[in-house]
């Protein structure tokens, strides 16, 4: 069953790639059941490992051995995992559903499912490997399928250039996660997570000199895998490629862009867990990191007018959640956060595609409004995404987001305070962003001037389906597993995520616990207000910020700040290579220089070859007399 | 061993060539074609057959066959291992490839074309299987010739100056080299690889027969700065010419480093290390850039190659397990997804007349199958899991890091580099809007490019998933050359305390 859960998806993939002639329908069907049924067995998986204890590591067979590089395909199942898993397989065939409904005027179908179904292989790769090798495979897989849905819509040259960038900032990121192997690779001389954890508490101690410094391998390591988990995960500095990957199809956006192949990032540290709990300065970084991510991306929010893009920058702010969660040691937690956001988010970008669905194609939310009649099933669907995301009380981003926020707290450290205090901001910005989101799109009144209102319509029972099973799991995911994955004295965990000293979640001051749901509670009202009821407030502390606003609206003009450092600087640097340095130095001083020269000896040369016999007799001549001379010289 | 199976598959070819240089004399090309298909498909098994009768587990030569040539002077020897072999399994596996692609590409002189092709896979096998220098140094320069024909008599509009700057630069470093074999031939009193081996040649002689070597090697890799040859000799040249170039012809520099300058002279090779790894540095990234601005498709493989092979040049100066088997790896690896690259533009060239990437855009509307076969080889050439780009260049990285940390990090931007222009031209050529009215009329694959292209994406997809069998195969020999390596730096510390 382990392996069926993983070849499922591959075994769809293939069959819908290749079986065009079979027509679409059967293309959608039977890659739908084959994602369905994995996601079935990876219940049963689940289920088996809590009751049952059912874990275990099942070989596939032997990928690389080159010295003591032992390297294998196989399927490692543990609480981690089968997590991870049961979130990959059920968001996915949600959304391979969802696409029958959404996909239905595109003429590229099969080849749109089977993208989906092999990014469900990747991703599946990714969570149950054993090896670090194994999880590079399925980290480059999910970017490859990543690139290639992002630039589905091939014709549009946006959604190419998105595509592309996404992949080479990925890139990036998995330069540095390769390093990171590379230094595991020499400290610990093997791959695999089990033996290298078990040998990390004797390493702690081993200095590696690094560009004329010394600094401790573990804090290298965690650094450099960090990076790599930045990239995939959209953490700042690589974030840029995120919003931009909004070109891809409104599923996909729900798939891999919220609910998982971006949380891959996060599930790195927490499978790291055993390596970062021993560098302090890495787990801090990340903590900073994810802080910085968290406000960055939902300041950026409030101003975007692109329903997908502040659905994007909102998933960038929640990922930043994830990290500094882990980055102050609540593993569990940010695993949690990823389980609850993994519902909502899909939840929410579904439900914008729906709107969009609604509005042909139509995605700023300025040409949106009031037609909350015309599409009440989406919009009491988007109502609990939204709630969910704020974390209203009760609802699943409720238990998550508070329990990183008190977690952080509790920790006791500065890091750990600035974090709770950022954490609060930010769910404050988040409710106002996804509150000014879902007023703008459903109410107020109808700005579109391109279809009539009449014409809007409520999206196919085939979308609405999913979108009623994510609000279910939106609403109840957080109270039913919060015990099992925050309990005080859970053991689900087990050996897969390390804890050096464990903080309960008890003895949380009143204030802390009521803090965030009356800010976000409070934000309701504010925003409607703002958005809906009087708009000249918010122009006019639009106007008198100018600055601000632009600054805010430019994502804080990092895009511009890469093409000016790298883009640029290395297209110059390549013609200046190609133009002055192949061609003007080595070829002209080179083969073309000798060839040159050559020429230019031998034409002198063909002088003295006059065919006058006196010309020789003189040359001759002279050739004696500076023989003699050098004779009587000596 | 009774039976000269080495001597039979080099000289099959040559059997082959001569067979369709008799047999034209109503300039027929068809019987051309089929002697010269049987005779590479023939040596396809042969080699086969050498591989499923080689002993994986044994260290040394086997097969060994020996013979004087000019008594008392020069010795016919022949003997592959475990590095070899895989070399001419390539061989034999991208010759009939070529001869399949150029039937229909090749317009003019078709029977000679083929004569051609089957003298340099006589000339490159001779380099793998040869164990004595002389016949080394004979089979590595002759390979010049036709590939200097096939150049200078089939290419584009620059052939004559693309053919003589090949043969200038690849000259100029072989000329060294020969005078280094005659010195060795004076000095040692032999030029039998294994004698030489084993006699082990004076520390203070090796720095500068090393240097000899490396200037043929070099410019044959080629390595920065000698690379500027090789993006004019691939434009010129016709696509069976790149794809014989780029898969096979820059391999015999790396296996020449291999056998020789690490067998022969390994003092002088771990002196020499920081001048190699500092040129593959150079070339990794140098003509990345390079290639990233390159309008030319075959310009940019070829830069791109360039950088590949920079990898290699790391790998193997690493003298560990895994820079060495990487380096391998990814020559095996680079053969046959450069080969696939330069047969795709072959496809768009022979449709189109044009190799300019401002040309296509689009083709995924009009040729949905060629552009699946595309992708999927852009993707290997970037090093992506799953493809023999990938074991390749970790292995090699993984080998670096373990010397240097600075080099494998630099090394490693590379690979950052090379997604980053193989998918703009991907993206430029394969997506994107059609701004041509010729792209739309264009056809897709016909059943013989596609099964050929089909046939190297599986092998590049199966020793990607599973390359145990590559792996295995060099093990042993792998062994041979870091404990010999071992073994002399023991002897120099010695000799220098």
């Amino acid at each position: 069953m382990e392996y069926a859960v993983i070849f499922l998806p591959l075994l769809g993939s293939v069959v819908t790639y290749f079986g065009k002639k079979l027509g679409t329908l059967f293309s959608q069907i039977f890659s739908c059941l084959m994602v369905s049924i994995a996601a079935i067995m990876s219940f049963i998986i689940f289920y088996n490992g809590l009751i049952y204890d059912n874990y275990g590591n099942y070989l596939i067979f032997e990928w690389i051995q080159s010295g003591n590089l032992k390297v294998n395909w196989s399927i490692k199942i543990d609480p981690l995992s089968s997590i991870m898993i049961m979130v990959v397989t059920s968001v996915s065939a949600l959304v391979h559903i969802y696409s029958i409904g959404y996909m239905s005027h595109d003429p590229h179908k099969p080849r749109f499912m089977s993208y989906l179904s092999l990014f469900t292989f990747s991703m599946l790769c990714l969570v149950v490997s054993d090896n670090f090798l194994q999880l590079f495979f399925g980290w480059e897989g999910v970017g490859l399928c990543s690139y290639l849905l992002i630039g589905f819509w091939f014709k549009r040259e946006t959604a190419n250039n998105a595509a592309i960038k996404a992949f080479i900032v990925n890139r990036v990121g998995d330069f540095g996660l390769a390093i990171g192997i590379f230094i595991i690779f020499l400290i610990f001389g093997t791959l695999n997570f089990e033996e290298i954890f078990a040998e990390v508490s004797n390493f702690t101690k081993t200095n590696l000199s690094f560009f004329g410094g010394e600094y401790n391998a573990i804090t290298l390591i965690c650094v450099f895998l960090f990076i790599g988990a930045m990239g995939k995960s959209a953490q700042f500095f690589l974030h840029t490629w995120l919003p931009d990957a909004m070109e891809g199809p409104t599923p996909v956006s729900a798939l891999i862009h919220a609910a998982t192949m971006v949380t891959a990032g996060v599930f790195l540290v927490v499978r790291c867990s055993p390596i970062f709990e021993y560098s302090q300065v890495a787990m801090n970084l990340v903590a900073i990191i994810g802080m910085i991510t968290a406000l960055f991306a939902a300041s950026v929010a409030l101003v975007q007018n692109d329903i997908k893009k502040i659905i994007a920058y909102s998933t960038c702010s929640q990922l930043g959640y994830m990290f500094f969660a882990a980055g102050v040691g609540a593993y569990h937690i940010a695993m949690f956060h990823l389980f609850t956001h993994a519902f909502f988010k899909a939840l929410l970008f579904l439900g914008a595609g729906s709107v969009i669905h609604s509005f042909k194609e139509e995605q700023d939310i300025t040409k949106m409004g009031g037609v909350w009649k015309k599409i009440p099933y989406t919009m009491v669907l988007m109502l609990i995404g939204t709630l969910a995301l704020t974390g209203f009380p009760f609802l699943s981003g409720f238990y998550s987001k508070d329990a990183i926020i008190e977690f952080a707290y509790l920790k006791g450290t500065s890091v750990g305070y600035y974090a709770s205090a950022l954490g609060i901001f930010t769910a404050f910005l988040t409710a106002i962003y996804s509150w000014r989101l879902f007023f703008k799109t459903f109410f107020g009144s109808y700005n579109n001037k391109s279809i009539s209102i009449e014409k809007t319509h409520e999206s196919p029972l085939v979308m609405i389906a999913p979108l009623i099973v994510l609000a279910i799991g939106a609403i109840f995911a957080g109270y039913f597993f919060k015990d099992l994955f925050l309990g005080n004295d859970t053991t689900y965990w087990g050996d897969s995520i390390l804890f050096l000293n464990y903080i309960k979640l008890e003895n949380i001051p009143l204030w802390l616990i009521l803090i965030t749901p009356i800010i976000i509670t409070i934000a309701i009202p504010i925003s409607y207000y703002l958005f809906i009821k009087d708009k000249t407030i918010l122009n006019g502390v639009k106007n008198s910020n100018i600055p601000l606003y632009n600054f805010l609206v430019n994502k804080w003009y990092i895009d511009e700040i890469y093409d000016f450092i790298f883009i640029n600087p290395l297209k110059r640097i390549g013609i200046f290579f190609w133009k002055k340095g192949d061609q003007d130095t080595i070829d002209r001083f080179g083969p073309d220089g000798i060839s040159k020269v050559i020429k230019y000896v031998s034409n002198k040369a063909i002088k003295f070859q006059s065919g006058y016999i006196y010309d020789y007799a003189f040359v001759m001549l002279i050739g004696l007399s500076a023989l003699i001379t050098f004779l009587i010289l000596n | 061993m009774n039976f000269p199976i080495l001597s039979t598959i080099i000289f099959l070819p040559f059997l082959g060539a001569a067979f369709i240089f008799l047999s034209n004399q109503k300039n027929e090309n068809k019987s051309a074609i089929y002697i010269s298909l049987f005779t590479s498909f023939a040596n396809l098994f042969l080699t086969f057959f050498l591989w499923y009768s080689f002993d994986k587990s044994l260290t040394g030569f086997q097969f060994i066959e020996e013979k004087n040539w000019i008594s008392g002077l020069i010795k016919f020897k022949l003997g592959i291992d475990g590095i070899s072999i895989l070399f001419i399994i390539l061989t034999a596996f991208i010759t009939p490839i070529c001869i399949i692609s150029c039937i229909n590409s090749v317009k003019k002189r078709l029977d000679e074309f083929l004569i051609a092709i089957l003298i340099l896979e006589t000339f490159i096998l001779g380099v793998f299987c040869s164990l004595d220098l002389i016949i080394f140094y004979l089979f590595f320069e002759a390979g010049l010739i036709p590939m200097f024909l096939i150049i200078g008599i089939w290419g584009g509009p620059r052939k004559i100056y693309s053919a003589y700057k090949f043969f200038l630069f690849t000259l100029l470093g072989s000329v060294l080299m020969l005078a280094a074999i005659i010195f060795i031939y004076w000095s040692m009193g032999t030029t039998d690889y294994t004698e030489i081996y084993k006699l082990k040649i004076p520390q203070n002689y090796q720095y500068l027969l090393w240097l000899a070597f490396f200037s043929s090697f070099a410019v044959k890799t080629p390595m920065w700065p000698v690379h500027t040859w090789l993006p004019d000799a691939h434009v010129e040249a016709p696509t069976a010419g790149s794809v014989i170039l780029a898969a096979i012809l820059l391999k015999m520099a790396g296996y020449g480093f291999l056998r020789f300058s690490l067998g022969m002279f390994p003092i002088a090779s771990e002196y020499f290390t920081p001048l190699i790894f500092t040129l593959s540095i150079i070339a990794i990234i140098y003509t990345s850039l390079v290639a990233l601005m390159q309008e030319d498709m075959k310009k940019l493989i070829a830069y791109s190659s360039v950088a590949h092979m920079g990898f290699v040049t790391l790998g193997i100066f690493t003298f560990n397990k895994q820079g060495i088997e990487g380096s391998i790896f990814q020559m095996i690896s680079h053969g046959i997804i450069s080969a696939a690259l330069f047969l795709c533009v072959g496809v768009l060239y022979d449709r189109t007349s044009s190799r300019m990437i401002k040309t296509f855009g689009g083709i995924v509307n009009y040729l949905p199958n060629f552009s699946l076969i595309f992708i999927i080889f852009v993707l290997g050439a970037l090093g992506l899991p799953g493809t023999t780009g990938f074991i390749g260049e970790f292995l090699v990285l993984l080998g670096a890091f373990k010397i240097n940390y600075l080099v494998a990090i630099l090394a490693s931007t590379g690979v950052v580099l090379c997604a980053a222009y193989m998918l703009w031209m991907a993206k430029r050529v394969v997506f994107g809007k059609t701004n041509n009215s010729i792209i739309s009329k264009l056809k897709d694959i016909n059943y013989l490019e596609g099964s050929v292209l089909i046939l190297l994406c599986l092998v590049s997809l199966v020793f990607g998933f599973y390359p145990e069998p590559l792996l295995n195969t060099m093990d042993v020999s792998v062994n041979g050359i870091i404990e010999n390596h071992q073994n002399e730096s023991v002897v120099n510390l010695i000799y220098k305390n």
